[in-house]
């Protein structure tokens, strides 16, 4: 009844069997027991679900686990090395970018798709990078703040000396 | 109280860093061992008989554990769902609710029976084969016609569909209108919204039938309520109830009242003898979480031409749906608050509740507050517009301005300066700018609109006598519990329940700067009832922090109170003759004789103790405030009405707010801008909708309910000013729904502001491109 998934999630390659209508969010919950990424409205309009794939920001609830076989997946678990933050995650506590926090993963984790592509994003390029993403909280407007300056401190991380 | 290290500090938010890096612990993130899954099988029609259900396909599928209806809840529930009296004590008429329909359904998504299967894809097929049969009845989802003679029955066994009729009266409305010189009517519809948090309700239960032990994990905002609840339907001691509500991704009132998840998993459980969850789809939310707003408002105000209020005569037909929503009545507060921050000579208003084949209304972040400042905006502004007068002005010359202030029923504002975020609302808008290039556009047939909103808030429930009567015997006052650990570690524990709001950083700050103990020594706990004061009463009417927040304080108060005669004792000195600054006892005139708080907390648990003192350092207590809490403010929009599209574009939003004393002004800024988000949301987006002919809800999706993104929304401009309350130590009053409360008002007085040159004076929720496109046709013909 399963079918072999081979898949490396957050670095780490694993083989495992799944039923061929797993949702990839299942997978990634229950399967792997990374519980960050969370389902928001089933239907693609929250993004709460976002991960990346390849480095591609996508939905994991409106994908199946095994569309994304032989694909790298970063969770928001994942982002950052072991016990430090990526510059977004500093960046959303640092600007009070969350209230519940539910929806946060997934904002962090396509502003982290958008900050790839796009070292300088202007507000419009940000509302376009993350209009995928409903957060019920914070009118948005820290969720701005916080994106505009994880891309400041990238671009200048960027270019600080090594070991400066 | 003074601005120190820690309160009025921007301190970054201790709950963050588990919730920025995927380690927030929600519902759906706990499990347990042998967990099972359970779906629930809904009403497809709003009202219909039951004629039989056949569950035998469903039994059959392999993996599935039980399918379960109401004749197996009856043997491990009983009673009606609570419904309490809030502000509609005289109700005429409530009909019982069982978590589960077993003969007649009443509103589309009724639960019919259960599935618990092994896995949630299994139980979810499972619901799928279940085969009920139904004869529909007849529906009716407008309360307008409900409340009608010869209306469907929503209960076909009901004596009509009017849940409450009561008027409010305060002062002699006739002499008021009597003496008008000036007089205005409108209807103000409030249209049904979905609460739409992030996180979808969600229930585990494990039953252990050795010990009869009942722990529930819910997403709740006030879990001491549900095990109140839980326990009496199950007929288990309140005391062997353990209810968990751990992170909690936003509530906005929807996790306040119990639903009937809330007794059938934990039944279900006990039924099986295995841990049994559930997880709301957003479908299921949409239809079967609480709705907020949902009604119909008629009213005229009388004023003289000089710009005086005189009379303002309401009617609220509030939509109750198929149930009266546990705490649906408190939404008749929109009538006490209707005369807003103003002088009335009388206010009547009758408030009708109505019973529809829809899901229950219930309070939704602001409840009844923002129906209430929504109407009185629209009237004064009516008024304003009927005399050709500024509405600035016509609110300045009516503005009360004496306080404590007593409104037209008898409540008490405690403090107030209206006129003061009204005039730093104007400067910081630029409302004079505004209206100048308002002319110059209108003259190039542009269409732009100021608008404004000046309001008032009743929050932080609440004083005992009246927040007693209005559940039905349980005061809605606040307990907290403060401990000092021998290490001089503080555990901090408190009956509200943070869903966003920041409490763990919060109150930890007030914790620490009471006591003088460094933040990093206080851990804030809160929602696990197993846990702390032995109730809590949750966190909702933005009551948190002048309420939970004051028995913090005053529970501090009693372990300085017994810090102080301990210290006294250690130092040989008169408790008296002890000055407590920084965190330490100091003999007044010898600073070298000098006990730490901390070093204080760990001789109370040692032997050598002043004779008749108990060991430990800690305190219960509770909080009773004297009234309630007033926040107020003053917010400005602008708006262009696109003529050929109707589309609204917000030009600037500004909101200036007064709640009083702020102990961290970065999370109050957070709770204004998101509460004005989801106001201007109501104002031009959201709606929930039902097929008027066959009562099936349209927006079932997020595809189909506007939640608006970014890209729809402003930033505000924001400012505060300080006006603090006399009635508690702390001098602050409440945040949580201010920002929703306003800016409703502020956008639809812009909208209506916008399009005055065309001949509309009013418009509804949502001002939605076509609702506007209509308008501006038909005011065209």
């Amino acid at each position: 009844m399963g079918q072999t998934l081979r898949v490396t999630v957050n670095g780490e390659a694993r083989t495992d069997e799944v039923e061929p209508r797993l949702l990839l969010v299942h997978y990634l919950r229950e399967t792997c027991g990374l519980t960050g990424t969370h389902v928001g409205c089933d239907t693609s309009q929250c993004g709460a679900c976002t991960v990346l794939l390849d480095g591609a920001a996508v939905k994991s609830c409106n994908m199946l686990a095994l569309q994304a076989d032989g694909a790298e997946i970063t969770t928001i678990e994942g982002l950052a090395p072991e016990g430090g933050l990526h510059p977004l995650q500093t960046a959303f506590w640092e600007n009070h970018g969350l209230q519940c926090g539910y929806c946060t993963p997934g904002f962090i984790m396509a502003a982290a798709a958008l900050l790839a592509e796009n070292h300088d994003p202007s507000d419009e390029e940000i509302g376009r990078g993350l209009e995928g993403n409903l957060c019920r909280c914070t009118g948005y407007v820290n969720i701005r703040k916080a994106v505009r300056a994880a891309a400041q401190a990238m671009r200048e991380g960027a270019t600080a000396p090594i070991g400066g | 109280m003074a601005v120190t290290q820690l309160i009025g500090a921007r301190v970054q938010r201790r709950e963050d860093p588990r919730l920025i890096t995927g380690h927030g612990r929600f519902i759906e993130d706990h499990t347990l061992p042998g967990l099972t899954h359970l779906a629930v099988v809904r009403s497809p029609h709003p009202h219909a008989r039951i004629l039989g259900i056949d569950s035998a396909a469903a039994r059959a599928l392999p993996g599935v554990l039980a399918v379960f209806t109401a004749a197996d809840f009856h043997k491990v529930l009983s009673g009606s769902m609570p419904v309490t009296p809030s502000f509609a004590p005289e109700k005429k008429y409530v009909p019982e609710r069982f978590p589960i329909a077993e003969r007649e359904v009443c509103f589309q998504g009724e639960p019919v029976a259960v599935v618990v299967a092994q896995d949630r894809y299994l139980a979810a097929d499972a619901a799928d084969l279940v085969q009920v049969t139904y004869e529909p009845l007849p529906a009716v989802v407008d309360p307008e016609v409900a409340m009608s003679p010869g209306s469907p029955l929503v209960h076909s066994d009901g004596p009509d569909n009017i849940g409450w009729d009561m008027t409010y009266a305060g002062g002699d409305i006739e002499a008021a209108f009597g003496r008008a010189e000036v007089v205005v009517k409108e209807r103000i519809l409030q249209q049904r919204l979905a609460p739409t948090a992030m996180e979808p309700r969600g229930v585990m239960a494990s039953y252990s039938p050795y010990d009869e032990q009942l722990t529930l994990w819910l997403s709740s905002q006030n879990p001491h309520f549900i095990r109140l609840f839980v326990s009496g339907a199950m007929g288990i001691p309140e005391s062997r109830v353990r209810v968990v509500s751990p992170d909690v991704g936003g509530g906005f009132g929807s996790k306040i009242s119990p639903y009937p998840e809330d007794y059938l998993v934990p039944a279900a459980s006990k039924l099986l003898q295995r841990p049994v969850r559930w997880i709301e789809t957003r479908t299921e939310s949409v239809m079967t979480t609480i709705h907020g707003r949902g009604q119909v408002f008629t009213a005229e105000a009388a004023a003289l031409r000089d710009g005086t209020l005189l009379g303002l005569r309401l009617t609220q037909v509030l939509d109750l749906g198929a149930y009266h929503g546990t705490f649906g009545a408190f939404q008749a507060c929109a009538c006490l608050m209707s005369g807003g921050v103003y002088r009335w000579e009388a206010i009547s208003a009758r408030t009708v509740g109505v019973l529809t084949n829809k899901v229950p209304t219930d309070p939704y972040r602001g409840a009844g507050r923002p129906e209430g400042t929504h109407l009185c905006e629209r009237m004064v502004d009516r008024v304003a517009d009927e005399l050709g007068m500024d509405p600035a002005e016509l609110r300045r010359k009516n503005f009360a301005r004496e306080f404590p202030f007593q409104n037209n029923f008898g409540l008490t504002y405690d403090s107030g300066n209206y006129d003061g975020t009204l005039d730093r609302a104007l400067e910081l808008s630029d409302y004079q700018g505004w209206r100048r290039r308002q002319a110059s556009a209108r003259e190039e047939g542009r269409l732009i609109g100021v608008g404004l909103s000046t309001w008032v808030e009743i929050c932080g429930l609440g004083p005992s006598a009246p927040t007693a009567a209005a559940t039905g015997g349980i005061a809605l006052v606040e307990a907290a519990q403060i401990r000092f650990l021998p290490s001089g570690s503080v555990a901090a524990y408190v009956g509200t329940h943070a869903h966003g709001q920041g409490h763990d950083t919060t109150f930890s700050q007030l914790v620490a700067e009471t006591l003088g103990v460094p933040l990093e020594a206080v851990d804030l706990r809160h929602g696990d009832t197993a846990e702390g004061p032995s109730f809590g009463y949750g966190t909702y009417g933005s009551r948190s922090l002048a309420v939970g927040g004051m028995a913090l304080y005053t529970a501090s108060q009693e372990i300085l109170a017994k810090a102080r005669k301990l210290a006294a004792h250690l130092l040989e000195a008169a408790p008296d003759d002890l000055e407590f600054t920084e965190g330490a006892f100091t003999v007044r005139g010898n600073p070298q004789a000098k006990k730490t708080i901390q070093e204080v907390a760990l001789a109370s648990y040692g032997g050598s103790l002043p004779q008749g003192m108990e060991q430990g350092l800690e305190a219960v207590s509770h909080f009773d405030p004297p009234n309630f809490v007033w926040p107020f403010g003053a917010h400005v929009c602008v708006v262009e009405v696109d003529r050929e599209t109707g589309a609204v574009e917000i030009l600037s939003y500004t909101g200036v707010d007064d709640c009083g004393n702020v102990i961290n002004p970065m999370i109050v800024e957070g709770q204004v801008q998101g509460g004005i988000a989801q106001s201007i949301a109501q104002a031009l987006f959201e709606e929930v909708v039902y097929d008027g002919e066959s009562g099936q809800l349209l927006t079932g999706t997020m595809l189909d309910y506007l939640v608006p993104t970014m890209n729809e929304l402003p930033t505000p401009k924001l400012d505060r000013t300080v006006t603090p309350s006399p009635t508690n130590a702390l001098g602050v009053k409440g945040i949580g729904e201010a920002g929703t409360i306003a800016a409703s008002a502020a956008v639809i007085n812009a909208v209506c502001d916008a399009l005055r040159p065309l001949g509309i004076h009013h418009v509804d929720m949502p001002a939605s491109p076509d609702r506007l496109w209509r308008l501006m046709q038909e005011a065209g013909r």
